[in-house]
Parts: structure tokens; sequence; C-alpha cells
């Protein structure tokens, strides 16, 4: 995405940041996340350490993310923020920034550069796809299936469209309760190639399309709409196979030990990340910036992949990945970004979704309820 | 009382008065007025804190689901150009030029983004429509900005223009102007609005905007290229040879450019089409006149599945239709959930209020503690017991009931929904039933029997017609409550078993669709009012007790 800044909002941050030393800065930091093994693994890799380098410092976490956009809307209109960084997936920020309900800020003003000197814009790449978003980590949404459930005979399945095959494998799968990815997915196994699939869907055709794929397992399926459904639905045998994020998947195969195995087949590619709201005071913005950009550089993102199986997104991270925490088993393998886990993959389409997403849901609800 | 003695005879029989000479209809009604004042008084505190924090907020809320003051907000001019466009081909370019001014400032404060996310709910395409053309609007007036500039450096100076366009009295301020003191109001030159109008327009707003957005002096800041843009369209209209202001002879020189025949120009609506093709197509044009009324019936139209068209409203295509079904189907699912309660809730309640008061109060402690109980503990429960895996499918397979592969599906559909929402709201049934049948005398019901009604008839001609108004009431707090729930649906409802609420919560948090959610919310409101007073003509509220 190509992005210009405005000279005015350069200086602005520029005098921001040079103005205020120091003293100057907040110690109370409200800091919003999803909870959870991922909350965790931020207070670990970021939080403790930063607060042992300024014991001064009041850290306190709300676990509002999923909610994260309509509550600073509503923070906003009542002129009143509370919160001080916020943990989203890249298309809230997205949605965030067009609101003007996040800050935008300089990559190379505010975040650090890698250890080798490469400056923070290039170190991101594609990964800073909003003009408000700071990226930390990349997930997928993949699928994970029951290892002891797959059909006498049958291979475990390695193919997306397995998905799709109830006569190979029987049994319930659960999908998010929402088009995006699911309808991706319908259309690759429709016969659609890769590289044409959002032509497709952006079109009436193409949607009816993929909607008909889906309605050939509509009545296998069980679908979700928080994250961790589809691990439980997984431990308690409900179902056979199910999509979520990676990192629940990881937790339930290598901590749980349940019978689960991974399908990382046209895994989708999403970005989660840091977003400062617009509007913070001068001295909790100076404290904000300072947290960023220690809790952003190389060693803290890689330090998060010891905690949690997503993937960080600084390219200068990944070569410091090493173990988990407390398994000590090596987490490089189990990295979306992996190349043996990333032979076929699909990244998600903010641009397409911005547009399409109220148009396709509508159609996709009034399917589902039919 | 005395009648005062010289009022003629005809008046005789007029008005009393009372000790003070005033009639005593009006000295009551004052006492009465007093008396009430008092009375208002007293709950005053009461009731404006509930306006304050409950009916103020809800009907701001509701006020939404018309509202639509931002189409009009970020697009004055081109709003008010596009009411005469007859809606057919593309507007004129003077549109285009209206919606260039618009778009540009819109930008620069970032509001266009805000208006393509509204404009979205009603357009495909018009979310990225507007981001793009934020970025993409510099281009047009950097044409212009270019050749200015490449004529005479001081055209991206921000002295030099300041100094022509700003009265003597102001520039003296604002050089005088410090960090941190308030900035003088920016003043036009006298002439320069009638010498060059569009440029004179187009510098106010970009000096007002410098003032109070950035707080910067207008002596450090050049104009956005849409001051340029507005100076070129000037220069090709206006005569500027008379001119003798400040900087008279750079202004003569760009006029005597632009009349050249090398200097370059580009259209208004070639500019947006270079921007996106889709600003070539009628649609947007169509949405945004149609979205320009600053209050719109457009959000309720759609949620009963129509839409706004120029043609009036229209039903929305098959596919896309799905909030009439989530009407009946809440309606309906609230039906069914109140009636298991008064067949589950009956039975308890009449035990209840004819056992001795021990037994009653152990027996009334376990009506109560699904009450102490978390809404979410009780709902993902139901789950554990009726999903495929669970409990009771499990018993049935053990007993033989149901074969192993033919486990039966209870969980995320309606029964599912039905299941979990009755054991949720069955207190809210039992305990209003059980406070009427305490009330009703064993005396009654033994007199029936003496005079020889079998048991049958002795409960349902004596002792039932006593009890229906505890079924009324829980009837009305069990389906007035079914009606919004809200998460249950949620966790157990899979597809079929939502509830519009669902939807309600999905455009509040997701969507951000808050004027749909609110003429959902406004139409879920008007239907149980309606119940409520259908209630109340066939039943009578009378006859509600809920003790």
């Amino acid at each position: 995405m190509k992005r210009t800044k405005t000279l005015l909002a350069t200086t602005a941050l520029t005098v921001a940041a040079g103005a205020v030393s120091a003293q100057d800065m907040a110690n109370d930091m409200t800091l919003v996340s999803w909870g959870g093994a991922y909350q965790t693994s931020q207070i670990k890799a970021y939080a403790d350490p930063y607060k042992e380098m300024h014991p001064e410092v009041n850290i306190s976490w709300d676990e509002s993310s999923a909610e994260a956009v309509a509550k600073l809307r509503a923070m906003n209109e009542a002129g009143n923020i509370t919160w001080d960084l916020v943990d989203v997936v890249a298309a809230d920020a997205i949605r965030l920034c067009d609101e003007g309900l996040a800050m935008e800020y300089d990559p190379d003003e505010l975040l650090a550069e890698a250890d080798d000197g490469t400056s923070a814009e290039d170190d991101f790449g594609d990964m800073i796809v909003s003009d408000c978003f700071i990226p930390q980590i990349v997930y997928s949404t993949t699928f994970g299936y029951r290892t002891d459930m797959v059909p006498e005979g049958a291979e475990p399945p390695s193919d997306i469209c397995s998905v799709f095959d109830l006569e190979t494998y029987p049994g319930k799968r659960s999908l998010e309760k929402r088009p995006i990815n699911n309808m991706e997915w319908a259309l690759y196994c429709d016969g659609v190639a890769k590289d044409e699939i959002y032509d497709v869907l952006a079109t009436p055709e193409g949607q009816d399309q993929a909607l008909a794929k889906l309605d050939t397992i509509k009545d296998s399926v069980v679908w979700w709409s928080a994250g961790a459904d589809t691990p439980q639905l997984l431990a308690d045998g409900e179902v056979f196979m199910g999509s979520t994020y990676n990192g629940r998947l990881f937790s339930v195969i290598e901590e749980q030990d349940q019978p689960v195995a991974m399908m990382w087949d046209m895994q989708v590619f999403d970005l989660d990340g840091w977003i400062i709201p617009e509007g913070l005071d001068d001295d909790a913005l100076a404290r904000v910036e300072d947290f960023v950009k220690f809790a952003t550089d190389t060693q803290r993102l890689a330090d998060q992949a010891a905690y949690i199986s997503y993937g960080p997104a600084r390219q200068s991270s990944a070569p410091l990945v090493g173990q988990h925490a407390e398994l000590g088993i090596d987490m490089a393998p189990h990295m979306p970004t992996d190349p043996a886990n990333a032979a076929n993959t699909l990244l998600y389409n903010y641009e397409f979704w911005a547009d399409y997403r109220d148009d396709i849901d509508a159609k996709f609800q009034a399917w589902l309820a039919q | 009382m005395t009648a005062s003695t010289d009022v003629p005879e005809k008046d005789a029989d007029g008005p009393m008065l009372a000790a003070d000479g005033t009639p005593l209809k009006k000295s009551l009604s004052r006492a009465l007025r007093v008396q009430k004042l008092r009375a208002l008084a007293l709950i005053a505190p009461l009731l404006i804190f509930v306006l304050v924090t409950f009916i103020a907020p809800i009907a701001d809320m509701l006020f939404r689901s018309v509202e639509n003051q931002i189409v009009s907000d970020t697009m004055p001019k081109t709003t008010a150009a596009l009411a005469d466009w007859d809606g057919t081909g593309l507007p004129s370019d003077q549109v285009f030029e209206d919606a260039y001014y618009d778009l540009f400032v819109a930008a620069e404060r970032k509001e266009h983004t805000r208006l393509g996310t509204r404009l979205n709910y009603e357009q495909t395409g018009a979310s990225s429509l507007f981001r793009k053309s934020g970025r993409g609007l510099d281009d047009i007036g950097e044409v212009y900005q270019d050749q200015f500039e490449d004529l005479d450096e001081n055209w991206d100076e921000a002295q030099p223009w300041a100094e022509m366009m700003g009265s003597e009295d102001w520039l003296a301020k604002e050089a005088a102007w410090e960090k941190g003191s308030r900035l003088p109001k920016f003043a036009l030159r006298d002439g320069v609005e009638e010498l060059l109008p569009r440029t004179a327009e187009q510098y106010e707003i970009f000096a007002n905007y410098t003032h109070r957005e950035e707080g910067d002096s207008l002596l450090d800041e050049e104009p956005w290229s849409a001051v340029h843009t507005a100076l070129y369209q000037d220069l090709s209209t206006q005569d500027v040879s008379g001119y003798g202001g400040p900087h008279a002879d750079m202004l003569k020189a760009a006029a005597a450019l632009v009349a050249s025949p090398d200097f370059q120009t580009v259209s208004f609506t070639d500019g947006f089409g270079e921007i996106d093709k889709d600003w070539l197509e009628p649609e947007i044009w169509r949405t945004l006149k149609l979205y320009a009324p600053k209050y719109t019936s457009g959000y309720f139209l759609n949620s009963v599945d129509m839409k706004l068209t120029p043609d009036g409203a229209e039903a929305r295509p098959e596919n896309e239709r799905i909030y009439i079904m989530l009407f009946k189907r809440t309606l309906f699912m609230s039906l069914v959930i109140t009636c298991s309660c008064i067949l589950l809730g009956y039975p308890v309640a009449y035990i209840l209020s004819n056992l001795p008061a021990r037994k009653a109060n152990l027996l009334m402690i376990l009506v109560l503690l699904p009450f102490w109980t978390s809404l979410l503990v009780r709902t993902s429960a139901w789950k554990i017991m009726l999903q495929q895996q669970g409990v009771i499918n499990d018993v049935l397979v053990w007993i033989g009931l149901v074969a192993d592969d033919g486990r039966l599906t209870m969980i995320n559909n309606q029964f599912g929904t039905i299941v979990a929402m009755t054991h949720i709201l069955l207190p809210f049934m039992i305990l209003p039933m059980y406070s009427v049948m305490s009330t009703i005398p064993h005396s009654y019901v033994r007199a029936a029997k003496s005079l020889g009604a079998t048991d049958w008839t002795t409960f349902w001609r004596v002792y039932f017609p006593q009890s229906v108004p505890g079924i009324g009431a829980g009837s009305i707090l069990v389906f007035i409550l079914a009606i919004g729930y809200y998460i249950t649906p949620e966790i157990v409802g899979g597809t079929t078993g939502t509830f519009i609420s669902n939807r309600i919560a999905y455009h509040i948090s997701t969507s951000l669709n808050w004027g749909l959610a609110a003429a959902l919310g406004s139409i879920l409101l008007a239907v149980v009012l309606l119940l409520y007073w259908a209630y109340d003509r066939i039943v009578g509220i009378d006859n509600v007790k809920l003790g």
C-alpha cells in the first residue's frame, strides 16, 4: 500500500517527541489486548522487561481488543480516551485510521531500527499496512484436525479442499461465522485460481458460487465466533476439523497434548499490532512512544515467540526466534511463516474486505439463516 | 366564607370566594399546584437521574437511526450542487469542481475516510474510493502548483501568499504573534475577494484550518494545492491587469502564464477519473445525492429488508433479506420460551405456595440458586449437556436409545436456544406466580370441594382463575426479557437460533453501522410497546400482579 505522509503530521510528531523529556512522561499506562495466552506473551516479552527498566511505571491491562473499535469510537464521542495503547488486528487498525481514531506515525521516527542498522520502515516492510498500524506479529487462520478421527484407509488431510470433501472425511467441521476466509477457501476449492479469487469474489456471481460451495457442507458445519471455540470443539471430539488461529492450535497440540494435528494448506496470514489512540495528552503520548519503541524492537519481538507460536513482524527478528520458554521445544517449525508450513498461503486482503465486508456479510448471514 | 355585599343580583350564586377574597376555585388550584410542585421537587433528583442517565442516552442512540449529517457536513458544496442534477449521465464539471474542493479540505481534516465508511454501507466500494481519493486529489492541484512554482518560487512560499491575501491590519498582528498566544483572526485584503473570488475563498478555508487545527502562523505555512487550483481558475476568468497590491508583478506574470498556450490544465472530471474510474460512473453520485439530506429513512428501510433508491423504497434482493425473518423468529421463539416457562413454572409455583413455610423456603432457594450463578456459566453448562459428545447424548447412547453414529443435534440450533433460555428465565416466571398463588385463600378450594366439586373442577373453576394475574405478570416479564436476549442465543444459537439482538450487537461492535443498529433497536422497542399495549387491551394491565 502506497503511503504519503503530510509534512504537518511529521513535524507535529517530531516536536512532540523532541520537546518532551523523560521527566515529562506519564507513569500510568493502560494497554489493551486480547487476554489469554497472547496477552501473557506480551506481558512476559515486553511489559515485564520494560518495568524492570522503569520501575516507576504502572501498566494496567484491559482485555477489550475484540470490541476495541466500537469502544474507541464511543470514547472519542464522549471526549474521554482512557486507553494509551491498543492491540488490534490490521483490519481494525485500518478502520480506526479511517475514522480518525488512531494516530498516524512515522515508522523511522517512532520505531527502533534493526541491529544491523536497517531502518524500521524497511525492516517491517509491507507489514505496515496502514499509516496508523504498528505491526507486532504475523498469525494465521488455519485448520486443525483430530488425528484419531481420520477414517480408516484415508490419508490424514493435507489439502484445504478436504474441508469440502465429506465423502473421504465425514464428520463435522467448525468454521468462523463470517464470510472472510470461508469465501476464499470455497472459491479456491471450486476451481478458482488463487490469484483470481478476489476478482471473482467481487462479482455477485462469484459470491453466489462461493456460497453454493459452502452449501455443500452447510449441514456439517458448526459456526464459531470466539477463537476458543474450535480448540474446545476439537478437544471434545465434537468436530473432526476446524479453523482457528494457529497459536490456539499450538496450545491444543503441544501444551494440552490433544490428538490434534495442523493442516497448514491455504492458511490465511493476518497481522496484529498496536495503534496509539488519537488525542492522548503530551505526557501520556511520550510514555507510550517510549514503550512502543522498546516493545517493537528486534529482540522483544523475537522474545515473544518463546511464549506463543506467532511469527515476529520484523524480518530481523526471525533468526533470533528460539525455544519455547516452558516446553523447551524449537519454535521455528511452529511458526506460520516457516517455509515448510507456508508452501501454499493466502494473505488477508484488507482493501477488498474493507469495501465488501458489509455487502458480502449481508448475503452470508442471509444464507446462514436460511 | 363571605360573599361580598355589593355584588349585583345576578352574581349572587357566582364564584365562591376564599377567606382572602380570591375565588375558591383559584385558591384551591393554587394550593394543589404548590402541593404538586413540592411532590415534584421531592422526586426531582430521581427524575433528573433517570432522564440524564437512562432516557437521554437511549434517545440519543435512537436518534442515530435517522441522523445523516455526515454527508452534507463533509461535502457541503457538492451536495448543494447535486440537488440540481437529474441523476442521469454524469454530473457537470461544476459538481466535480465542488467535490474537489470539499474533499480536499475533508482529506486534510481526515474526514473523507469516515464519509467513505458511511457511504460504503449503501454502496460497496465507497470506502476504498474515498480513501484513495484523499491521496489522489493532490495530483490535480500539483499540476498548477508545479507550473506556478516553476515560474516563480515565491508561489510556494508562505509569506508572499499571506501578504497578497491578508489585510494590512491582520498581517501586522500575525507578524507580532508569538507561540502560545492566540492567533489573530484572518481578514482578507480589501478588493481581493472581487479580484480573485475562488482563491480568496480557498485561502480563507486554508487560513482557518491552519490557525484552528494546526495552531500555526500563516507566515510559516505555504498554502495547500487547492489554493493554487483556485488561483488558476481565477486567472483564467478574471482580469488582473488593474491590480496594484502587494506582489502585483508576480500575479500578473502568473496571469500571463495561464493565458499562454503552453499552460497545462486538467479538467476536474478527468482528474477524478484519473484517481479512480468509479468517479466516472453515475452510481456514486446518485448515492451522494440520495444521502445528501440531513435526515434519512435509509436505516429504517434497511432494517425491514428494503433500500432507498432514487425512485423511492424498494425491496432488497431475496438473497439479502434477513431482518424481517429475524424479527419474526425472535417473536416466535420468545413466545415458545414464555409458554415453556408457564408449563414448567406453574406446577413449581403451585407446590411452593401450598407447602409449609419451612419446606417452601428450601425449595425457594433451589429456584433462586440459578439466579446467583453467572449467566455465562449456565449457558456453557447447557453446551456441555446438549452437545453431541455431551452428557445427554452419552446417556442415550449408553442405554441404547440412540445409535452412536446417530447422536442427536440439540445445540447450536433453535432447540438449544429454547432449552437454555427457558432454564435461565424460569425464575422470572415462578416468582410472580408464587407471590400471587400464596395470596389465594385455601378456604376457597375447601369450600368448592365441600360443595361437591371434583378436584379438576375445583382447580380449573376456582383456583386457576385466581392465579391468572401471576401468569400474566410472569409472561410479560419473561417475554420482554426474552425478546432482547443476546448472550445465550449467541453462544448456543448456531445459525437458526439467533435473535435480532445478535444482529444489533454485530452492527454496534463489528460493522460499526450504528445507524442501522439504532433503527433495528427502535423497531424492537416499538414492537415491545405495541405488544404491551395489546396485552393491556386484551387482558388488562390491572390484572397483572407481582404480589
